[in-house]
């Protein structure tokens, strides 16, 4: 299964402040009574987006000018909570091919790599800094380049930094674990042999 | 240098290093449920890949059955399709499925422990972020998403970054009226909700020890909202005199040998943490949540923070957490009129829970204003509530008795809480709109806790409402 060597991610970006933004307000739990990802996207942030008659709300993914912005820039310990894989599946399908936080909760960092979906981490400073030229100029290219770990905006530039393995994976192209991990059947099955409860 | 039980379970459970530095670790325990699998089979069938270890998969259905009635079809066509798709695709695989006409349907994380599934010195997964709870048991039990659960699925393994492991020691002797999910609310004030990013957390010393396995449950549930994947506890002869005889334990001679091998996952005692936190017992009082986030938490006798007395880090996330909850900063939680009470759970719903709040409900009634349901974690808690009458104290006192789910938890199925309705809630997250409503508003507590509230119809001290005295549980 060959997948896209994610080296690097460009677009528009859109700021959604805050710190401890979890699972349940990235995706209200019951949109998730479905039995497929495909319209998630239609339900990011819908709590604090929509009111509930479905009108808009005043939010950033509302606005006019933050249309068509495929980077997200928020703050600390972003999606943390469930484990549910509806957040980044509708982060990923509303538009997103990028995340720019302080930090990750465990789950949805890994949810987001198997995606495909960079998560890099930027000072707060810094994430004000992007954040601030966004605003003045919501038209600014911001380019995530996963391997030197770097972020441009406009003309300017910031380290960041991505986690090793998630690194390592996106720019292999081996962010989908699944052909890895299958390749090791029979490591597997004499792991398990070893294993009392394994067996049937 | 001795080895953690986290290290020990881990070593016993790798595969190989894969290519990005992550370890393929074998998942010997995968639990299901119907909300976050069916996208995992779709991903198996799309890929032509079959299920490589059906036996070592079980189901059950919990997050989207109604409490009220089990008549099928479902009023909610949604989740009779959720219902119906886990059945086929338990069918096709061969994978166990405890359905409601088993009667051993219930809260995931109640019916694995229950079946005698969740082992010692095992590797547990299910896709859903209080699977910490089996660490109750000495097991090493992650929170997954859909893409693992497939990757489970189709090969039995995972890919895993290893935690480093905080020790956290509570020593002493709790108060009368405090419980175990003080001690973790307590626990995840003082450590953050994301405190434990990157760690497994064990809990060691006296109050661990002295806790029932249920107890043991209760803290490890919560982990995660420290923001620790893992929880787990040292297995000791609480845990396997819990094990013994159930439906998936080992029997005759595999039973002690079993017990032999479990005994030997324990951390030794010279091993090195990567961080050790030690807590005094004594320290720790009925807490409640007053904010929106799990660690926003108080005790009963405190005042609710206000935004100037936190430290600059925290003013913006206290105004907005203050602004959701519609409560003023400085007050006093207690006295908080509630409109809704719910003891259940996977963090709540097992039997010790219905019990010890049972104790005290005798010749007590919920106040008119307020709505209070007990939905029991499994459909086992509920015939052993029934068979002990407990469910009758409930009902007696003007509590709703529903059929296990989990229910108020989290809201996809029809308990919910209406427009900006104040719940008090044994249930584990205190998120803006968790339980249903964008507007609703959660605060945390122990089960009987929770009673308390129930009976005055505003937040209140259990130990005044139920006068639990020093000298109660001395």
């Amino acid at each position: 299964m060959a997948l896209e060597k994610i080296t690097e991610v460009s677009g528009r970006g859109v700021t959604v402040a805050g710190d401890e933004i979890d699972t349940d307000r990235i995706i209200p739990a019951r949109f998730m009574k479905c039995v497929t990802f495909d319209t998630m996207g239609d339900y990011l942030f819908y709590d604090v987006r929509k009111n509930e008659d479905g009108s808009d709300k005043k939010h950033p993914l509302n606005e006019e000018r933050y249309q068509g912005a495929s980077i997200l820039l928020t703050g600390a310990n972003f999606g943390c909570g469930s484990s549910r894989e509806h957040a980044p599946q509708a982060i990923y399908r509303y538009g997103f091919r990028g995340i720019i936080a302080e930090s990750y909760a465990e789950i949805f960092f890994g949810n987001c790599t198997t995606l495909g979906i960079p998560c890099f981490i930027a000072a707060k400073e810094d994430i004000a800094k992007i954040a601030a030229a966004v605003e003045a100029d919501p038209s600014i290219e911001i380019t995530l380049d996963v391997e030197n770990e770097k972020i441009g905006f406009g003309s300017e530039s910031v380290t960041a930094v991505i986690r090793e393995t998630a690194k390592k994976a996106l720019v292999a192209g081996k962010w989908d674990m699944i052909g890895e991990l299958k390749e090791a059947e029979t490591e597997v099955s004499s792991v398990a042999a070893k294993l009392p409860y394994m067996a049937k | 240098m001795g080895k953690s039980l986290f290290e020990k379970v881990w070593d016993a459970h790798t595969v190989r290093t894969l290519s990005n530095g992550q370890t393929q670790l074998l998942i010997g325990t995968h639990l299901l449920h119907e909300v976050t699998s069916p996208q995992a089979f779709g991903m198996l069938r799309d890929l032509n890949l079959k299920v490589a270890y059906p036996h070592r998969t079980f189901a059950t259905v919990d997050h989207i059955v109604p409490t009220h009635s089990r008549v099928e079809p479902f009023a909610d066509p949604l989740a009779d399709a959720m219902i119906n798709e886990l059945r086929k695709n338990c069918a096709d695989t061969g994978v166990t499925f405890f359905d409601m006409n088993t009667g051993k349907q219930g809260i995931v994380h109640v019916v694995g422990p229950e079946q005698g599934i969740t082992q010692p010195g095992t590797t547990i997964a299910c896709g859903d972020s209080h699977t910490s709870t089996h660490g109750a048991f000495g097991a090493i039990a992650f929170g997954i998403g859909t893409t693992q659960i497939r990757d489970l699925l189709a090969t039995q393994t995972m890919a895993l970054t290893q935690l480093k492991v905080r020790k956290i020691e509570v020593n002493g002797k709790l108060r009368p009226g405090v419980y175990a999910k003080d001690v973790i609310l307590h626990i995840i004030r003082k450590l953050g909700v994301n405190g434990g990013t990157g760690f497994a957390y064990e809990y060691a010393g006296e109050v661990f020890e002295k806790f029932s396995m249920e107890e043991r449950m209760t803290v490890c549930n919560m982990s995660i909202e420290g923001g620790a994947r893992v929880g787990y506890i040292n297995p000791d002869e609480k845990t396997f005199e819990y094990l013994k005889g159930r439906p998936y334990s080992p029997k005759g001679a595999e039973w002690e040998a079993a017990v032999e091998q479990w005994k030997s996952f324990a951390s030794d005692a010279d091993c090195d943490y990567d961080d050790v936190v030690a807590i005094d017992a004594a320290d720790i009082a009925p807490t409640v949540t007053w904010g929106i986030n799990p660690a926003q938490a108080i005790t009963i006798e405190e005042n609710i923070p206000s935004v100037d007395n936190v430290k600059d880090s925290e003013k913006a996330i206290t105004a907005e957490a203050l602004e959701y909850m519609k409560l003023e900063g400085g007050t006093a939680i207690k006295g908080t009129k509630v409109d809704v009470c719910f003891v259940g759970s996977c963090t709540n719903g097992r039997l010790s829970d219905f019990e010890e709040v049972a104790k005290y409900l005798k010749g007590h009634k919920v106040d008119p204003g307020v709505k209070a349901i007990a939905v029991p974690g499994s459909q086992i808690v509920d015939a052993i509530c029934k068979e002990k009458g407990i469910d009758a104290i409930y009902r007696e006192a003007g509590f709703e008795w529903r059929e296990a789910g989990c229910s108020m938890c989290l809201a996809m199925n029809p308990d919910k809480l209406i427009g900006d309705q104040l719940s008090a809630s044994s249930s584990n997250r205190n998120f803006k709109g968790r339980q249903g409503s964008p507007t609703g508003r959660t605060v945390l507590m122990s089960p009987v806790m929770v009673a308390a509230a129930a009976i005055r119809g505003e937040i209140s001290d259990s130990r005044e409402v139920f006068d639990i005295r020093e000298t109660a549980n001395a």
